[in-house]
C-alpha cells in the first residue's frame, strides 16, 4: 500500500458479520459508496443494520446510497494508546457524523487532517474513503472530511 | 390489586470485601477472592455460610454459583442470576434481582458479589487482541475506538456541548472521591491526595477526560447478603432496606454504532423516575449518593438524571465544597468510590451505601437515613438502588 492511513496498521480487521447483516455495507466502502438502511415498507432510514424496522417493525429492509455529506455530531480525541498498533500513533480524532439527508442517522469515523485541531460541533464534513487493499481480507474505511479544508 | 414494590420487602444484613489491590497485584486467584468476601459477609452477618440459599452478580462474572455452592457445602442451592449486559451498570440490577427472589419466596438469602483478578485475566481498558472485528466493533475498533473510555468519551462530549459545561464540573467529582478516599484506610489511593492543580496538569487518556477522570481497574472482591425484612433484625448489624430498585435504559439506546435518540445521557431519563416513584422519595430527601465513576462525566450526567440538580446547574453546582462529606449539600462517593477506593466494578459502592445507613463510614454523614447508589452511567442496561434505616419504613 502506497497511501498513508489515518490510523497505524494493526488495527482490528472489520468483517461482516457472518450472518451477512452489514454484508452490503462493507461491500459499499469497497465500491466508494456509504450504504445505509431504509425500510422498503415505510421508508424509515435505520443504522447501525438491524433485521427488522425499527419503526414499523417490517422486516424489508433495503439498502440505500446515500451522500457522504454530514455535520459533527460529537467527537473525542484520544490520546492513551490501548492498543499495541497505537503505540506510538500520538492523539487522533474520533468523529460521530449526523447525517441530515438520512433522517439524522450516525456515523462513526476518523476526521482526517491534523490530529490536534480544534474541532467544532457543527461543522460540516464530508466522507473521505480509505481502502486497505493489502489487508486479509481487503476493506475500506471510511473517514470524514471538514468541508473546505485541503 | 395490591402495589407490586420491593419497598420495605427485604434487607441488606451483611457486607463483606477482600483487601483491595491494584490490577494484576492480589496473591489470591480470583475465585478465592469471591470466596472470602461472601466469608466476610457471612462473619458480618453473624451467620452460618450455610445459611446462603442463592447468588446473583452482574457484568459475566465468572464465578459460577453452582462452584461456590459446592465449595462452601451449602445445602440447597434455590436462586441462580446474572444480570444481563451493561457492565457496570449491573451493580443495582443484581441486588434488585436478589432482591425481587427473596421478596417472591424464591430463595431466603442471596449473596450478591462481584470478584475480579486482572492479573489472571483480561483488563478492561486494554483492547483485546485479536486479527478481525465484526458487528459493533468492527465500526469502531478500526477507527481506534476500543477501550470505554472512547467508547463513552463522545457522549459526554455532547453533554458538555449542549449544556456548556465547564471543566471545573468533572474535576470536582474526581476531587470529592480522593478526598474521601484519605479516610478511608482500605482505599488504594489512600495516602495519595489529589489537587486542583494535579488533576489540570494530568495526561488526557480521552478529551474531554483527562487520567483523573477515568476509573482505577483494581483486583479483588465484594459481598453482600439479601434477606427478607422480617428477619431483618436476627442479624448482628443495623439492617438496610431496599426501598427502590430501578434497572433498564431509555428508547432504543443500544441502537448500534452511537445511534441512540437521547445520546447525551447517562441512560437514567428513565430509569430514575420509576426509583422515586418506588421508593416514594424526592431528591431532597437523598442524605448520600455512591455514583459509579467509569468516568466523571458519567456521574456528572447521572446527578442529573436522578434531580440532583439540572444541567443548568450543573457548573455552579459541582463544586468540591457541595460533594464532601460530612457537611456538603450532597455528599458524593464516600468511601473513594471507583476513582480512588476500588474498582469493584461499583460493588464497592453498594457496600459503602450499606455502611451510611449504620454508621461505619470513614467518612461518615452525620444521621444518614437514606443512601442512593447509581451503578455504571452511560452503558445499557443501567440501574440505581435506595437503602434506608428503619425510621424510613
Amino acid at each position: 500500500m502506497t497511501a498513508a492511513t489515518y490510523l497505524r496498521p494493526g488495527l482490528p480487521i472489520p468483517v461482516a458479520e457472518n450472518d451477512g447483516l452489514d454484508a452490503p455495507y462493507w461491500e459499499g466502502t469497497r465500491r466508494g459508496e456509504l450504504m445505509v438502511q431504509r425500510c422498503k415498507a415505510c421508508g424509515n432510514w435505520q443504522w447501525g443494520p438491524e433485521w427488522i424496522c425499527h419503526k414499523c417493525l417490517s422486516f424489508d429492509m433495503g439498502w440505500q446510497k446515500v451522500e457522504g455529506r454530514g455535520c459533527i455530531y460529537s467527537w473525542e480525541r484520544p490520546w492513551h494508546p490501548v492498543h499495541p498498533a497505537l503505540k506510538d500513533q500520538g492523539p487522533y480524532i474520533v468523529v460521530l457524523v449526523e447525517l441530515p439527508q438520512a433522517a439524522g442517522i450516525r456515523m462513526l469515523g476518523n476526521l482526517v487532517g491534523d490530529p490536534r485541531q480544534a474541532v467544532r460541533i457543527g461543522a460540516e464534513v464530508e466522507a473521505v474513503f480509505e481502502p486497505h487493499n493489502d489487508a486479509k481480507p481487503p476493506f475500506t474505511l471510511v473517514h470524514w472530511k471538514i468541508i473546505g479544508a485541503s | 390489586m395490591t402495589e407490586r414494590t420491593l419497598r420495605g420487602e427485604v434487607a441488606i444484613v451483611g457486607i463483606g470485601e477482600t483487601t483491595y489491590y491494584k490490577h494484576g497485584k492480589s496473591p489470591d486467584p480470583e475465585f478465592m477472592l469471591a470466596l472470602k468476601a461472601i466469608l466476610a459477609a457471612c462473619a458480618d452477618a453473624g451467620i452460618d455460610p450455610r445459611k446462603i440459599d442463592g447468588f446473583a452478580s452482574y457484568s459475566n462474572d465468572r464465578n459460577d454459583p453452582s462452584r461456590l455452592a459446592a465449595a462452601l457445602g451449602l445445602p440447597e442451592l434455590r436462586f441462580s442470576n446474572m444480570q444481563w449486559g451493561g457492565g457496570g451498570g449491573g451493580g443495582a440490577g443484581a441486588v434488585a434481582n436478589a432482591a425481587a427472589a427473596v421478596a417472591a419466596g424464591l430463595a431466603d438469602c442471596i449473596v450478591v458479589f462481584r470478584a475480579l483478578a486482572q492479573g489472571q485475566f483480561q483488563r478492561f481498558g486494554a483492547a483485546p487482541p485479536g486479527g478481525t472485528a465484526s458487528g459493533e466493533a468492527a465500526l469502531n475498533a478500526p477507527y481506534g475506538v476500543m477501550s470505554p473510555a472512547q467508547r463513552y468519551a463522545m457522549r459526554a462530549m455532547r453533554f458538555i456541548h449542549e449544556n456548556g459545561i465547564e471543566p471545573g464540573a468533572q474535576r470536582a467529582i474526581a476531587l470529592a472521591s480522593y478526598h474521601h478516599a484519605q479516610r478511608n484506610p482500605r482505599a488504594v489511593m489512600n495516602g495519595k491526595p489529589l489537587t486542583a492543580e494535579v488533576y489540570d496538569a494530568s495526561r488526557w487518556i480521552v478529551e474531554p477526560w483527562r487520567l483523573f477522570d477515568c476509573c482505577m481497574e483494581n483486583d479483588g472482591a465484594a459481598a453482600l447478603i439479601v434477606v427478607p425484612a422480617e428477619q431483618a433484625r436476627d442479624f448482628a448489624k443495623k439492617p438496610a432496606y431496599l426501598l427502590a430498585a430501578a434497572q433498564g435504559s431509555e428508547y432504543r439506546n443500544g441502537a448500534r454504532c452511537h445511534n441512540a435518540p437521547l445520546y447525551a445521557t447517562s441512560s437514567f431519563t428513565t430509569v430514575a423516575p420509576h426509583l422515586y416513584a418506588m421508593a416514594r422519595l424526592q431528591p431532597a430527601d437523598v442524605d448520600v449518593v455512591q455514583s459509579y465513576e467509569n468516568f466523571t462525566g458519567g456521574v456528572l450526567m447521572s446527578l442529573v438524571e436522578h434531580g440532583f440538580f439540572t444541567a443548568e446547574e450543573a457548573n455552579n453546582f459541582l463544586v468540591p465544597e457541595n460533594l464532601l462529606a460530612p457537611g456538603g449539600k450532597l455528599p458524593l462517593n464516600t468511601s473513594g468510590g471507583n476513582l480512588a477506593e476500588c474498582y469493584m466494578h461499583g460493588l464497592e459502592l453498594q457496600v459503602e451505601a450499606v455502611r451510611q445507613i449504620r454508621s461505619e463510614s470513614t467518612t461518615q454523614v452525620p444521621d444518614a437515613q437514606v443512601s442512593m447508589v447509581i451503578s455504571g452511567p452511560m452503558v445499557t442496561p443501567v440501574s440505581s438502588l435506595i437503602l434506608g434505616s428503619g425510621e424510613t419504613l
